[in-house]
Order: C-alpha cells, then sequence, then structure tokens
C-alpha cells in the first residue's frame, strides 16, 4: 500500500513537472545541461554563434546560470555509441543533474536514436514545422522515425563533391578550372585514366581506399542487412574492384580515413590529387587553418565528381528526460532554424547549412567563396547535389558494417588476403558486433 | 588433565584478523567475479543497439561456438608466437645482464644508474608506448624516411605479419627486460659466495660456474619468472591493440586472445565473452602446471 501511495505522489509530481517544464522559463530548469559528443565541431559553433554562452575551459561553458558540461567521447571503434547507451540507459535513475540532456548522431547510426524512445520528439520541444520549414527535405528524412515522428535536427546538410588541388591540376590537367576538372573525374573510367597520369606526375589520385568507399557506400540499391542477414550491395563490390586496381596500380594506398598517412596530403608536400568530401570536410577537418596547409594559401577547389552522394552530418538530437528542455528547445531553434546564424556559420566557416532560403541567397552572392577553396563559391554545387540525395537504404547497422568492411578489404587491397578471406573476415567482424545477423554470402572463388 | 580455564593465551584470533582484509578484498574483487563470470558463460546476453538480447540459458553452446571454428586456436597461436618471440630473447638478455649486475669481478662502474635505465621502459604506459611505435613505423613515419634516405625503400611494416608481431614482441622485450634482469639479479645474490669460491679454487671456469653453478641454483626464481611472464604474455592486449588499431591486421594474425575477448565485450556480449574467459583460465592453469612440472622435476 505505502509502495502505491508513494508511485502514486512521485508520478503526479513527475506529470506536475512536466507541465511546469512547458510553462516555466529555463530559471525552473536544471542547472547543469549535460551534452555529449564526439568532436568539438557543435561546441565551436555554440561558442562562435550562441547569444549568451561563455566559455569557461575546453569542456565547460555557461549559459546564463547553467553551466553546460560537454562529454566528449571519441567515434573510433564504437566507443561514442557505447558510451551513449550506458548513459541513456541509465538516464531514468539518473540525478537530474547527471541526465544526458543533449546528444549528437551522425547519419551512419542515426536510426539506432530516433527509432528508440531516447530522443524527444522536435514537436515535444515546441518546435514547428514552420520553423524548420526552410529546411532540406533529406536531412529531416534521415531523422524521423519509423513512424514518421521528427526526432532530430541539423544545421548542416553534406551534399558532398569532389576536392582537389588546383596546383597539381593545372600541372597535369592544364587547368584548375572545375569543368576542366570534372571532365577528366565525369565518371569512374576517367577517373581512373586521370589516377594514370597522376602517377606519371608522382602524385597519388586519392590519400586512401576508404576515400571513394562513400560514393559508391551513398548511391547503393540495398541495406547493409536485409531480414538479418548482412548483405553487400553490388555498388559495394564495385568499389571493392575499382580499389584493388588503384591500389595495385600505386594510384592510392589502404591509409585508413583519419589516420595519419591519410591526412598528410592535407599539406603542401603532401602528394594527394584530390579527397571526397562535403563542405564540413573541407571546413573542420581539412587543417585548413594550419600553418603549411594547402588550405590556409586557398590551394583545394572542388567539383562535382564522378557520382553525387552525401557524407554524414550531425543532428542535434534532446534526450528523453532531459531536465532542461527549454534551454534545449532554444538551442536547437537558434543553431538550426535561425536564418540569420545559419548564414553566419555558412560565411564564417564555409559550412553548408541546413536552410534553403540562406543558402540560396549565399549561391547567388558573387561576393561570397570559401577561403579554402581560393575564393570558388561551392554553394551552388551543393545546392544542386542537395536534390539528389536518397537515404532511403540507411539502416542501424550502417557504422560498424562500414567500419569491418573497410578494415577487411584493407586486407585484400594489401595482398594479404583472397576477396573471399577479405569477406569472411568481414563477416566474422561484423558477427562480433552484432551476434543476432547471419553472415553475408561469400562469393565462390573463381 | 585439568579442564577449565586455561592459562595459555590463544592468538589465533589475531591470524583471522589479519588475514581478513586480504580474504575479503580476494572474495569481493577475485571470488565473485570469477564465479560470475562462469555462470554468464552460459547465458545469451547481449545488446543490440540499445535493446537487450537475453539473458538466455543456452548451455554449452557458446564454449561450442568458441571451440567449433579455428578461430580460438589462431589467436591462442598468436598469442603464443608473439609471447615467445619477446620472452625467448628477453630471458637471454636478462641472464647476461644479471650475471654481469652480479658478478662482483667485474668491478661494473654505475651499476646502479643502469639498473634504473634498464628499468625506464616499464614506466611507460604500454599504450602510449605502442602509440609511438605506431606513429615511428607508419608508412610516411620518420623510420621510412630513414629508410628511404638510405636507398633501402619503404618498408610498410603495417602490413607484414611478421614485422607485426616482431614489432609486439620487440616492444615487450624493451618494456619487460629491465623487470626482469632486476628478479634474476637478485636470484643469483642470494646465491652463496662460497659456492662460487669453491668452484674456482676448484677450477671451474666462469662458464662453467654459470651452468653449473649459478643457474641450478636460479631455478626457483626462473620457475617464477617464467610462469608470472607466460601468464602476462597470455593476457597481452595492449600493447598489439594499439599497434594496429584493434583490428590485429594483417588478417588478424596479431590477433591476441584478449583482443579477441575485447571484441565481444564491444557488444556487451556476456555470454561469450564469459566462454572466453572460462577457456583462457583452463588455458593459463594448464600451462602454469606445465611449466611448473617441467622445472620441477628431479629438484631434491
Amino acid at each position: 500500500m505505502k509502495k502505491k501511495v508513494l508511485s502514486l505522489v512521485l508520478a503526479t509530481a513527475m506529470v506536475a513537472s512536466t507541465f511546469a517544464g512547458m510553462t516555466a522559463n529555463a530559471e525552473e530548469e536544471g542547472k547543469v545541461l549535460n551534452i555529449r559528443v564526439w568532436n568539438t565541431e557543435f561546441q565551436e559553433r555554440l561558442v562562435d554563434h550562441y547569444p549568451g554562452y561563455e566559455k569557461v575551459d575546453d569542456t565547460h561553458g555557461k549559459i546564463g546560470d547553467v553551466d553546460v558540461v560537454w562529454n566528449v567521447t571519441p567515434t573510433t571503434d564504437n566507443a561514442y555509441q557505447n558510451a551513449l547507451d550506458e548513459a541513456l540507459l541509465a538516464q531514468a535513475d539518473a540525478a537530474a543533474d547527471d541526465k544526458v540532456d543533449m546528444f549528437l548522431v551522425e547519419a551512419d547510426y542515426i536510426l539506432k536514436y530516433t527509432d528508440s524512445e531516447y530522443a524527444m520528439p522536435v514537436a515535444d520541444l515546441g518546435i514547428t514545422d514552420d520553423e524548420t520549414a526552410q529546411q532540406f527535405q533529406y536531412v529531416k528524412d534521415l531523422a524521423t522515425d519509423s513512424n514518421g515522428v521528427l526526432k532530430g535536427l541539423s544545421w548542416q546538410a553534406a551534399p558532398a563533391v569532389l576536392i582537389y588541388r588546383r596546383d597539381m591540376a593545372t600541372e597535369v590537367l592544364g587547368s584548375d578550372d572545375p569543368e576542366t576538372v570534372q571532365a577528366a573525374v565525369a565518371d569512374w573510367d576517367t577517373f581512373l585514366e586521370t589516377a594514370g597520369k597522376m602517377k606519371e606526375a608522382g602524385y597519388k589520385m586519392t590519400a586512401g581506399a576508404a576515400d571513394s568507399f562513400r560514393v559508391f557506400s551513398d548511391n547503393v540499391t540495398s541495406k547493409w542487412v536485409e531480414d538479418g542477414k548482412i548483405n553487400i550491395d553490388d555498388n559495394i563490390m564495385k568499389w571493392v574492384s575499382m580499389s584493388k586496381e588503384m591500389v595495385d596500380n600505386g594510384y592510392t594506398t589502404t591509409a585508413g580515413l583519419w589516420s595519419d598517412d591519410w591526412s598528410k596530403g592535407f599539406y603542401e608536400d603532401g602528394d594527394v590529387f584530390c579527397y571526397f568530401g562535403p563542405a564540413w570536410f573541407f571546413d573542420f577537418s581539412m587543417a585548413g587553418d594550419a600553418e603549411g596547409s594547402v588550405g590556409i594559401n586557398g590551394g583545394w577547389a572542388v567539383t562535382k565528381g564522378p557520382q553525387a552522394f552525401s557524407w554524414g552530418g550531425t543532428w542535434l538530437c534532446a534526450a528523453t528526460g532531459t531536465d532542461n528542455a527549454t534551454l534545449v528547445a532554444d538551442i536547437m531553434r537558434q543553431l538550426t532554424c535561425n536564418a540569420d546564424i545559419m548564414t553566419e556559420i555558412a560565411t564564417l566557416k564555409g559550412d553548408f547549412v541546413n536552410n534553403q532560403g540562406a543558402m540560396e541567397a549565399l549561391a547567388a552572392d558573387e561576393s561570397f567563396g570559401d577561403a579554402i577553396l581560393g575564393g570558388q563559391n561551392p554553394i551552388p554545387m551543393f545546392l544542386e547535389g542537395v536534390t539528389t540525395i536518397d537515404r532511403s537504404n540507411i539502416c542501424n547497422y550502417d557504422q560498424g558494417c562500414t567500419e569491418s568492411f573497410q578494415t577487411a578489404m584493407n586486407n585484400y587491397f594489401d595482398g594479404n588476403a583472397t576477396l573471399e578471406e577479405a569477406i569472411e573476415l568481414f563477416n566474422t567482424s561484423v558477427l562480433e558486433k552484432y551476434p543476432e545477423l547471419t553472415p553475408a554470402d561469400v562469393p565462390a572463388a573463381e | 588433565m585439568k579442564h577449565g580455564k586455561s592459562k595459555v593465551v590463544s592468538y589465533n584470533k589475531w591470524g583471522y584478523i589479519f588475514l581478513a582484509p586480504f580474504a575479503i578484498v580476494y572474495v569481493i574483487f577475485s571470488l565473485i567475479p570469477l564465479i560470475s563470470t562462469v555462470y554468464n558463460s552460459f547465458f545469451e546476453n547481449y545488446r543490440s543497439g540499445l535493446s537487450q538480447v537475453g539473458p538466455n540459458f543456452v548451455g554449452l553452446a557458446n564454449f561450442q561456438a568458441l571451440l567449433s571454428n579455428g578461430e580460438l586456436a589462431t589467436y591462442f597461436g598468436n598469442t603464443m608466437i608473439m609471447w615467445i618471440l619477446g620472452f625467448v630473447p628477453q630471458i637471454l638478455l636478462s641472464l647476461l645482464l644479471g650475471a654481469w649486475f652480479s658478478d662482483p669481478q667485474l668491478r661494473l662502474k654505475a651499476a646502479g644508474f643502469f639498473k634504473s635505465v634498464i628499468y625506464l621502459p616499464n614506466l611507460i604506459m604500454a599504450s602510449a608506448f605502442a602509440m609511438l611505435f605506431f606513429t615511428l613505423f607508419a608508412d610516411t613515419g620518420p623510420i621510412n624516411s630513414i629508410l628511404i634516405n638510405l636507398g633501402i625503400g619503404q618498408v610498410r611494416f603495417m602490413t607484414n605479419v611478421w614485422t607485426v608481431r616482431g614489432l609486439v614482441a620487440f616492444m615487450n622485450l624493451l618494456m619487460w627486460f629491465g623487470n626482469t634482469t632486476i628478479l634474476l639479479m637478485a636470484g643469483m645474490l642470494g646465491i652463496d659466495t662460497a659456492l662460487f669460491e669453491a668452484a674456482q679454487v676448484d677450477g671451474a671456469t666462469s662458464t662453467q660456474v654459470f651452468f653449473k653453478i649459478t643457474l641450478p641454483l636460479l631455478r626457483p626464481i626462473l620457475i617464477y619468472v617464467m610462469i608470472t611472464s607466460l601468464i602476462g604474455g597470455l593476457q597481452m592486449f595492449d600493447v598489439p591493440q594499439i599497434l594496429t588499431n584493434g583490428t590485429g591486421d594483417p588478417m588478424r594474425s596479431s590477433m591476441t586472445l584478449i583482443m579477441f575477448l575485447n571484441k565481444h565485450l564491444f557488444s556487451k556480449n556476456y555470454g561469450m565473452g564469459g566462454a572466453l574467459s572460462v577457456l583462457m583460465f583452463f588455458i593459463t592453469g594448464i600451462l602454469s602446471l606445465i611449466v611448473f612440472k617441467m622445472t620441477n622435476t628431479k629438484v631434491e
């Protein structure tokens, strides 16, 4: 009986606090805002653009009298998701100040969180469809759960392009003009021909085999997992055969994405002709502000590349059970819906922001250009790309499968395994991560 | 015999009181986890994304799965190969250094200094050490630029089975030879000097002294060193994990048993993880027994 009374009291208190949260202002909410991230990108956005954010140190800040605590866990080896899962599963029992208030997710695994009860519907935060009307549809689609409820918002869209070095293009292809370069990389056959020319000149076409992976994996016609069975799409197998050819011919290496060997190409003394990536890649990842980098002198330029694709993107989700709903809603509003702030991010950082109007205005702005790209305005290219993005083949297992696949295939590219052995290894590795799946068919050896 | 109050004061309880801290810590931190590991190994129990599967009792299915494909044997083989590659040179080097340091006739100068220096690598965190080697031996790292400048050409250390295993063994050797040297030296210094003098009076050479006197009398310490190193070797994890980025590549030829265990723990697969741990417990036990038996024969 006592228990019943207690639970009734608690339930009433909870309902009451929910209502209180809706009507009261931020002052009556929690004093600690816990944000889970895997790098500092979003923190930099908040520092630069959120009104009233004061930076205390690398993992702490203040908004009014609320302490902002950044909990950073790197993505590698699923570490970010594992840490986030632990926190979310413990969310109900955590003290108010320890609850996750907001977490960020990437396209590779967004479905895992939006399709769970751990992410709050955006509408419940009071953000209306009108406010998000200017956001690109594919970005909203990715953050929509299986019942059609929008659970996350993003400040960026990630249509991606081919990013090439102007000096090498001039030397080998005769011009650094995007149209000339586009003609040399118009499809994968000409791409390989150009790679041959680059090799003769002593350059590598790409830094690693994994570079072109996203172009292929974004244009698949089936999912990584179909009916509980691991599935390797035909387009992925095309990537494998092309990459094998490129590695064997010395057009590229097997350096993994984000490794030291791979990122040497960001610098003047590097030997890499091109990278594939969206706006966040060249504005945030290519060492554009480092001494001696290609980007600092505006040495890069972009062109469409062999195939349109998108890569990644970061979404903001409000964690169910947050005690700072008003503040979280305001952060989401300011950083994803506020057109002025969107334009600011785009002009200051070169990000392709998630706001059709702002982007169209910038595309038409003759004076706008990206310093890393030597003043080229990439926005029209992105606007063209963003309309063709189709991410209907995402699934919960994307990140784990992608990582395992690239690692396993490197053994094949390096000549340490046959294709069959590499696929066996991929199966083994994925089954360790997701024991409930059944392995993919291994093509019979020829 | 008179019964009743004894005048003898019993100190027994003090024995138990002094033993209690160890016993309590042992039960909480070793015995209970050990039993729960065994218990867990009989269940299907993992997490897929945010949903929990199990725990469902599956009997010996986890053991069956582990033992039915050759993976376990491969990783056990990798572990032993990398351990032996590191341990054999390590014990030879340590015996040599130990013999030199403990030989009063050599009158080594600054022995204390060198003893500290050889121990220093052990103070570096293994993962930091592995990170350093990872950077040094990367495809475009400093070692490769030296090799290219010398005209030897690029060596892709991380894509060859034996260079990766060799690097792991070399790192373990560097980290642990100082420790082993100190242990062996302590053993050597514990030998009665009268025996050496007697041998010299009888005209034994220093080689004979080493093999006929030092080595046999060092046996208990050698057994200790071998068993601790074997157990440490079986638990090899951080060095190959960091050096190969957790992949154990090429083709998992440098994946150790604990790295394999770690793979299962990423999906919180307590069932498989438990089964693997139980198997490792037996492997370690059996190997230690073998070492013990082998080195303990004909000792009086």
